[in-house]
């Protein structure tokens, strides 16, 4: 069945059990990808999935869900009746209605789907690219984690008043992971990862360049003294903090009491007024954009922090409904809808007078930290209490020279990080989870074994 | 309509489905592959979410998929797919082989499906027997009232969800499997302010195989724990950092096992080269002290199973005796790339992963200390009470987050303290677990490495580790 007539058996269906308001939203992929081992085919995947999450309101209104992999006549059947099971427990505390928005145009990007180039193209220039990773340098011993893949897929989203968006687009990835090996010292990684509309759109060779040049920058390497330093964060670490702290825009968060902001926080200061973050699912750049979310509502770009202080939340259609405003795209369709940002983008506002901007990572002379990547976030944020403490890859420079810190953890608080904001550099780099530039941090504590 | 039409034409669960796979496996066999391999399931699952005194969601899922694994050699084509029809299984089979470009003419020999090890016989009724969503939710709303203590509690949850996994698993060495698979958790979560400070606190319990578990559920113990916990972290100081001696708590305590060292004894780390144990077999690894074990066999435990995912029934591993490594955990492709016996520990989330070597109740067999012994031992370090999640690099480079810890001073628990994070080294590490508690526990838990998620215990009696660094502030 195609998108179209799933949304014919899901009415009939419906109409059959005499369910009168329906939603759902449904994904069709298919993903194709390869590992290699030392020139060697490692393992090869090719999936077919699909997905299909039904909602029902029941006569009290209130709301049932089932998920379901089975999009047959009878899968469709079964999953309507069981949301309408689930929907005698459905959430009498806090209602859920279609999103205002989920007819309003939606603003697709250029159709960049691309057509598939196959397992044994992938597997070639996978090979290929492993080759010139081991042959970049002689330290370089293996790749043990790598990938390539393309994906192809479909989003849809319809409800019983007649919304129906369906968009459909294609991805490429491609990571090498590097290892190196010297004698009389411990073995080093890193890597780097790229995306693309398509494996030809790939940019291979400075994929192999940065894993090469950030694995071999770690061979040397040195234990660092716990104190606070003067910390330089690249915009992928500082990122991945914004993204693993995002419960402060986040208005489900907020509602739910796990936010560390507050129904009234829209304009409270955060951090100097040199900062504005947005979140902009269509950024050009966002290879991953999706021109809807779960509820149908149209992604957008959204202001979360101007000046320094927030100017906005991500909502849901519940939410927005709460907070007297309208949902912003940010939607996850589920029995509790789930609000997430799209893409984050971090640039320098025009009110930056008070930047210390000979801070620039590449010219500085004096000592600092910087943190290039920020690890294990599931177990060292927690964004609740507004606190971290994560391992990290990174140098210290010093006289001049940089050196790879061994084995060591950046602690702090996220208000304290974002208020202690030095400098903000002029040019932002893209990363796959949004685009920043590099950000300077003052007075964060480091631990490490020296 | 007939079974037997069914039966030629699409996998039907609870029926005799030999004959379709056994058309399959021939199909992939005369294609030229060395090893065919069908995985095929139907799951039934559903989670229910309180919050305060409301239930805010109910999430019922089901779904149906097959994994078709072919090897050639030494590599493998894995393709999964939602379609079980015998056209759609056959053109995964096709797809598969394509993917390999298989062309030589050597084929295998297929001699049919062995005779059907049904383990699901006594599991069919456990549908049937597992709470309904009714009763789920009434014990639920009982468990997040009883959170209620006192008025710096801001939030309260509780969440239950139940997986009810049918497999078939049937391969070209005859293997021929049916099972049912049951996971029920129970989670109590809470945010605890007063001012500036803030603090959490959650408790996880999970069973496998047990369909009356959740009724068992003691929650007003969990609550008090739960409770205790975010109070006695409330007004908590960040711990200062630095290198220090520790005493890991007992059940998931066992976190540090699991991530220090047991990710580095699954066979999939050999074939990447990235552990540092590969050549260590009968050398040793860890302070004398330590005996270490992988099993699925314990009854309840989460990671207990009556077969893995490969069809193999699971062996308890001693992967480390008295410090000495004695085995590797190893699955099916982990057997054939580094020669190390399968050991029943071939796992995935679902269809759509390929088996690989995970870890299943692993933990640290006791000692014969007890707490207060390793904690006397110690003039100034750390007690790591409650364990966050952590994770394992690819250099062996771990960490974990302490969720509740507490100041040792003079061989005597002292103030609490949070924001503290271990990190260390496995290889570094393990020769410094010197004395080992007689209070084994096992706890729940869920890890995620090549193939999904997985269910897991991780375990261990009270343990000290000499020195780690603790980050902190």
């Amino acid at each position: 069945m195609n998108s179209r007539e799933i949304t014919t058996q899901i009415s009939k269906a419906a109409d059959f059990l005499n369910l009168k308001k329906w939603d759902y939203g449904a994904s069709f992929s298919n993903d194709y990808s390869v590992q290699v081992d030392k020139g060697e085919a490692k393992q090869l995947k090719a999936s077919q999935k699909q997905i299909l999450t039904i909602r029902v309101w029941n006569q009290s209104n209130l709301v049932g869900i089932t998920t379901t992999s089975d999009i047959s006549e009878s899968g469709i059947k079964k999953a309507l009746k069981q949301a309408n099971i689930a929907s005698d427990f459905g959430n009498k505390n806090e209602s859920t209605e279609f999103s205002p928005l989920a007819k309003d145009p939606i603003k697709v990007k250029e159709v960049k789907k691309r057509n598939p180039v196959g397992i044994k193209k992938l597997l070639t220039v996978l090979r290929e690219a492993e080759v010139k990773l081991l042959e970049s340098h002689e330290s370089i011993k293996s790749v043990p984690y790598n990938g390539l893949s393309e994906s192809f897929f479909e989003r849809v989203y319809a409800n019983s008043e007649g919304a129906f968006r369906s968009y459909s687009k294609s991805q490429a990835a491609l990571y090498l992971y590097a290892r190196a090996e010297e004698k009389n010292k411990k073995p080093r990684s890193s890597g780097s990862v790229k995306l693309g509309y398509g494996a030809d759109d790939l940019d291979i060779e400075s994929c192999i360049k940065e894993a090469s040049n950030k694995t071999i920058s770690h061979l040397n390497y040195s234990s660092i003294k716990t104190d606070k330093y003067l910390i330089c964060l690249s915009p992928e670490s500082f990122l991945t903090i914004i993204n693993a702290f995002s419960s402060m825009f986040n208005a489900r968060s907020i509602i739910d009491g796990v936010s560390l902001s507050n129904k009234n926080s829209i304009g409270e200061k955060l951090s100097t007024e040199a900062l504005n973050i947005y979140d902009d699912g269509l950024h050009e750049k966002n290879i991953s954009s999706t021109p809807f979310d779960g509820e149908g509502t149209p992604t957008k770009r959204l202001c979360l922090i101007n000046r320094g202080r927030i100017e906005n939340f991500i909502h849901s259609e519940s939410t927005a409904r709460i907070f007297k405003t309208t949902p912003t795209g940010h939607a996850g369709l589920g029995s509790k809808v789930s609000v997430s940002p799209d893409w984050i983008v971090v640039e320098k506002s025009d009110e930056n007078f008070d930047l210390k901007t000979l801070l620039v990572h590449s010219t500085y002379e004096g000592e600092f930290v910087y943190i290039e990547e920020l690890n294990a976030i599931h177990a060292g944020v927690r964004a609740s209490q507004g606190s971290f403490s994560l391992p990290f890859d990174g140098w210290l420079y010093k006289n001049g020279k940089k050196i790879s810190i061994e084995s060591a953890t950046v602690a702090g608080d996220i208000k304290y990080l974002l208020k202690n904001i030095v400098n903000i550099e002029s040019s932002q780099e893209v990363t796959t989870s949004g685009i920043s530039p590099h950000i300077w941090v003052d007075e964060l504590s480091i631990t490490g074994d020296a | 309509m007939l079974s037997s039409q069914i039966k030629s034409n699409e996998i039907v669960f609870g029926s005799c489905n030999k004959d379709l796979l056994e058309e399959i496996i021939f199909y992939g066999i005369g294609l030229g592959a060395d090893f065919v391999e069908i995985f095929i399931e139907n799951t039934d699952n559903s989670s229910v979410l309180a919050e305060e005194d409301f239930i805010t969601s109910v999430s019922p899922s089901f779904g149906r998929g097959a994994g078709i694994r072919i090897f050639k050699g030494k590599k493998d084509g894995f393709v999964s797919t939602n379609d079980l029809t015998k056209h759609g299984l056959m053109r995964s089979v096709s797809q598969a082989i394509e993917m390999l470009d298989i062309t030589d003419n050597k084929r295998k020999v297929f001699n049919g499906l062995s005779k059907h090890r049904d383990y699901s016989l006594s599991k069919k009724k456990w549908i049937n027997e597992v709470p309904s969503i009714h009763e789920i939710s009434e014990k639920l709303l009982v468990s997040t009232k009883s959170l209620k203590k006192n008025n710096k509690i801001i939030t309260r949850k509780g969440s239950y969800s139940r997986n009810l996994q049918e497999v078939i698993i049937a391969s070209s060495d005859g293997t021929y499997v049916s099972d049912i698979r049951l996971h029920q958790t129970v989670g109590l979560n809470v945010i605890a302010s007063d001012a500036q400070y803030r603090s959490s606190g959650s408790r996880r319990f999970g069973s496998s195989g047990m369909p009356n578990e959740f009724r068992l559920w003691d929650h007003e113990k969990a609550a008090n724990d739960v409770f205790e916990s975010s109070m006695n972290m409330l007004y908590a100081d960040y711990v200062d950092a630095g290198q220090m001696p520790v005493v890991l708590a007992n059940k998931f305590g066992g976190v540090i096992f699991h991530e220090a060292c047991g990710h580095l004894l699954e066979t999939t780390q050999i074939e990447r080269g990235t552990t540092p144990f590969e050549n260590k077999l009968n050398e040793k690894i860890a302070h004398e002290s330590v005996t270490a074990i992988d099993e699925g066999i314990s009854e309840g435990s989460f990671g207990s199973l009556s077969v893995d995912d490969e069809g193999m029934e699971p062996e308890k591993s001693v992967l480390i005796k008295d410090g000495i490594l004695k085995k590797f955990i190893s699955d099916r492709a982990g057997e054939l790339r580094t020669g190390h016996k399968r050991t029943g520990s071939g796992r995935r989330q679902n269809y759509s992963f390929a088996a690989a070597s995970r870890m299943r109740n692993t933990y640290i067999a006791k000692g014969e200390h007890s707490k207060e012994d390793l904690i006397n031992s110690i003039s100034e370090g750390l007690y790591c009470k409650s364990m966050g999640g952590g994770s394992v690099g690819a250099t062996g480079q771990f960490n974990f987050a302490v969720e509740e810890g507490y100041l040792i001073k003079n061989g005597k628990l002292t103030n609490p303290v949070k924001g503290a994070t271990l990190i260390g080294e496995a290889k570094e590490v393990m020769p410094k677990i010197s004395m080992c508690g007689n209070d084994l526990e096992l706890a729940p838990g869920f890890c995620g490495s090549i193939s999904g998620s997985v269910n897991v215990t991780v375990g261990q009696p009270h343990i000290k580790v000499d020195s780690i660094t603790v980050g902190g502030r």
